[in-house]
């Protein structure tokens, strides 16, 4: 087991996890943010209480994707965990602020009378924050961070560039885009119409800034021009941003016909060739253009230690969690128990 | 790296304050879900109303502490690498597959079924709830393992070697998990957790009594709490013990801070109660009661006990804060102790429902099991220091290379917080609490005509009876 833990290879492998699990967090958490980012926009009281009890079965088992990644980060690239979230110190700090409170508005809300609309704007607040805070990471990451002797060698805030900004209103564009789908497809009467006009104003913040994103990034890194102009990379990376254009023009033309699940399949996929674009930008690196991921890797054994739990567990995870989806079927209905709605 | 006193002891203090709120979830989750589980399989088997009333009762206290513990602990798992980038470098071959194997095994399996569990009655059978509820309650206890494995490494490293740079590298995974303090650590923390879940079940239950309502699920729930804690409040203590006289082998420096004890001695004597000078390294006014600690410590009458200054003043802990959160814990023990005995007494004299002063003296024990856990981590974690792996990393050359107004201002946030979301969740709980099941049990009849049990929820009773039937 350990001698298979040692070639070239091994690491990729574990990278292509690693990419598996953020993937899986933003388009399931991404899923529930994006229902907090529009949650404020709902016109009505019955709206926010259904796309409320829409996700609440579900939003803790996409956060923990989170939570997965953050240990896999620690477990397979240790060099990626303590050289990043130093360097990503006051975003990530300010995203787990903005998570406590929407995730504790999930409960709270529903006990609170005179107060509840603090939980509504605590939920939604919430999610926009942390969301803006991964778009910082996000874009921090395409720049580079300083690195000196094998450790984070800058200030508390030299993760700040625009390219963040721009990256953080698209996550909120793309998020929203994610959590109005969803919500086409698990409610229907006036929330549903609801959910398909903030799907509009969605789809377009997410195209502008995918294109200001794509044409910012090499403007601003040399790096990540090189790797998408140089030939013959130009040709064969012309599929994914037309492929998203695409895929954009589809999203526009579906969001009041067609099948429910159409709109958010699609903004899925948006986020899938997103991301796509993503590990493009950055491959091979743990931490952009210092440590790749044969050089950040754990060891051999520590690396054969978790391959068995991924294997055998993971999916089993994913099989449960898609479990809970399906008990949760069908069009939301509010519900009378669970986090203590009055009785 | 040169890295200030005062970068480490921000560092320290944010640790200590976020994991030091983070724990007291758990604690409740981990009773309270075993609790929920062991009433849904009542009900379900028995098809008895009133523990159905007090599976939905408890589950929403429960959901209430388990989304604090969610939330407070995703902060943890971040926190690790922002603010102690050099100890995450030096322990990710090791820890990291155990986070992530806490991630894996117990974080999923508690998110996949907790919508099911709060969500899911009506939508899935019984039995399933039922399987849903013991799989929360599994997936807490094994959140619990791996992050006591994880712990009990740093406080007894085994099954890995450090390289020249300080980065260790396992040799034995086996070594590596069960570590020597592991399931002293982990047997002591399950059991507290239960102990603390059954004093808040029965403290609840006991305002209930008190003002008389709600009287069939409160008494139900009333006696099946004292129950457990007659049972767990010894089996804690003579755990306690055993993980004390662990830590002796293990950890002399530690037990020494705990026993307050200075000098290397045979048949040493239990401080009772003194005050550590740390910087004249002796006792003031001491409170000894000889040979006493030889006896529980080494089980000998003239047993030697390594002291402090076997090492030197820089390796000491900081021997009052040590001194002090063991005889705050020790002391919690035996009140919890004193308490289920008694009412063991009033039970065997058929006046449990009746004492008033018993009920005004549980309700009082609901807050002690949160103390004495705080305490007891108090105990092991301020006792490791100055180490923060033991023998082989110090604390002081663990932390980030962040500057320390970062640390201050997310230290001030988090502060103020968690105080904000600990009083909200006090509201609302107190809320949930004090407001009770509901009572859809039919009332009983007891010795003389119609007892009042359930008497005001008569018409709502009847119909739910009727229910329950079909």
């Amino acid at each position: 087991m350990i001698e298979l833990m040692q070639g070239p290879h091994v690491p990729l492998v574990f990278a292509a996890v690693a990419a598996f699990c953020v993937t899986v967090y933003v388009l399931a958490d991404g899923l529930d943010l994006g229902v907090g980012i529009v949650f404020l926009a709902a016109p009505r009281e019955e709206d926010r209480d259904l796309m409320m009890a829409s996700i609440e079965p579900v939003w803790d088992g996409n956060e923990t994707w989170l939570v997965m990644g953050g240990t896999l980060l620690l477990a397979a690239f240790p060099a990626g965990y303590y050289v990043l979230l130093p360097a990503f110190y006051l975003p990530i700090m300010f995203m787990l602020f903005a998570l406590i409170f929407r995730g504790i508005a999930f409960e709270f809300r529903l006990q609170a009378t005179r107060f509840r609309f603090l939980w509504d704007i605590a939920f939604s607040a919430g999610s926009l924050l942390a969301t803006l805070c991964q778009g910082l990471i996000l874009g921090g990451l395409i720049e580079g961070v300083p690195v000196k002797d094998g450790l984070f060698a800058g200030g508390p805030f030299s993760f700040f560039s625009v390219l963040g900004l721009l990256c953080g209103v698209g996550l909120v564009g793309g998020y929203a885009l994610i959590g109005a789908g969803w919500l086409i497809w698990k409610t229907q009467g006036p929330t549903q119409v609801f959910a398909r006009e903030i799907a509009h104003a969605a789809v377009i913040l997410t195209a502008v800034m995918m294109a200001l994103v794509s044409a910012w990034s090499p403007l601003a890194v040399p790096e990540v021009a090189a790797r998408w102009f140089a030939l013959p990379n130009l040709a064969l990376l012309a599929p994914v941003p037309l492929l998203t254009a695409f895929v954009l023009v589809a999203l526009w033309r579906g969001i009041w016909e067609g099948p429910e699940p159409r709109t958010l399949l699609l903004a899925l996929a948006v986020f899938a060739l997103g991301l796509v674009g993503l590990v493009v930008s950055l491959w091979p690196y743990v931490v952009p253009r210092t440590v790749k991921v044969w050089d950040g890797a754990a060891d051999p054994q520590t690396l054969a230690f978790i391959a068995v739990g991924l294997v055998i567990i993971l999916p089993v995870v994913l099989s449960y969690q898609a479990h809970a989806y399906w008990v949760f079927r069908g069009k939301t209905t509010v519900h009378a128990s669970g986090y203590g709605a009055p009785h | 790296m040169e890295t200030s006193a005062l970068a480490v002891g921000l560092a320290r203090a944010q640790f200590a304050f976020t994991v030091g709120f983070h724990i007291l979830w758990p604690t409740l989750s981990i009773g309270l879900a075993w609790f929920v589980a062991l009433l849904s399989v009542l009900w379900w088997r028995t098809g008895k109303p009133v523990y159905r009333d007090l599976m939905r009762f408890w589950m929403r206290l429960f959901a209430l502490g388990f989304g604090m513990g969610v939330i407070t602990g995703i902060v943890l798992s971040y926190e690790i690498g922002a603010n102690w980038a050099l100890y995450s470098r030096a322990v990710s071959n090791v820890l990291g597959p155990m986070f992530m194997y806490e991630a894996l095994t117990a974080f999923f399996l508690e998110a996949g079924f907790v919508g099911i569990m709060l969500f899911g009655e009506g939508r899935v059978s019984k039995g399933a709830h039922s399987f849903a509820c013991l799989m929360v309650a599994c997936g807490a206890l094994f959140s619990a393992t791996w992050i006591i494995a994880a712990n009990s490494w740093m406080q007894t490293p085994g099954g890995a070697v450090a390289d020249a740079r300080g980065i260790f590298h396992v040799t034995d995974w086996w070594q590596a998990v069960f570590t020597a303090s592991f399931p002293y650590r982990l047997a002591h923390m399950v059991c507290a957790s239960f102990l603390t879940g059954a004093f808040v079940v029965a403290g609840v239950s006991a305002f209930h009594l008190w003002r008389g309502q709600h009287l069939i699920a409160s008494r139900t729930a009333f006696s099946l709490a004292l129950w457990l804690a007659l049972v767990l409040a010894p089996t804690q203590i003579a755990l306690g013990d055993l993980h004390g006289r662990n830590t002796l082998k293990e950890q002399p420096v530690k037990l020494a801070a705990m026993e307050g004890l200075w000098d290397t001695t045979k048949g040493p004597a239990m401080t009772v109660i003194a005050w550590p000078d740390q910087d004249a390294q002796k006792n003031l006014y001491a409170l000894d009661i000889p040979h006493l600690a030889s006896l529980y410590l080494t089980h000998s009458w003239n047993g030697e006990v390594q002291g402090l200054k076997a090492v030197s003043p820089a390796d000491q802990p900081n021997v009052p804060v040590v001194f002090f959160a063991f005889r705050i814990m020790v002391g919690i023990g035996m009140v919890l102790l004193a308490t289920a005995l008694t009412g063991l007494v009033l039970r065997l004299r058929g006046r449990l429902y009746a004492a008033r002063w018993f009920q005004f003296l549980t309700m009082a024990t609901t807050p002690l099991g949160f103390l004495a856990v705080l305490a007891g981590w108090t105990v092991t974690e301020a006792g490791r220091q100055p180490w923060i792996v033991y023998g082989h990393l110090r604390t002081a050359d663990a932390v980030s290379p962040v500057s320390a107004g970062a640390v201050t201002a997310s230290l001030l946030i988090f502060f103020a917080v968690y105080n904000i979301l600990l009083l909200a969740f006090l509201w609302f709980a107190a809320r949930v609490a004090l407001k009770g099941p509901a009572d859809t049990s039919p009332p009983t009849r007891e010795h003389r005509g119609l007892d009042r049990t359930n008497v005001e929820s008569l018409p709502r009773a009847a119909g739910a009876f009727e229910q329950a039937g079909a």
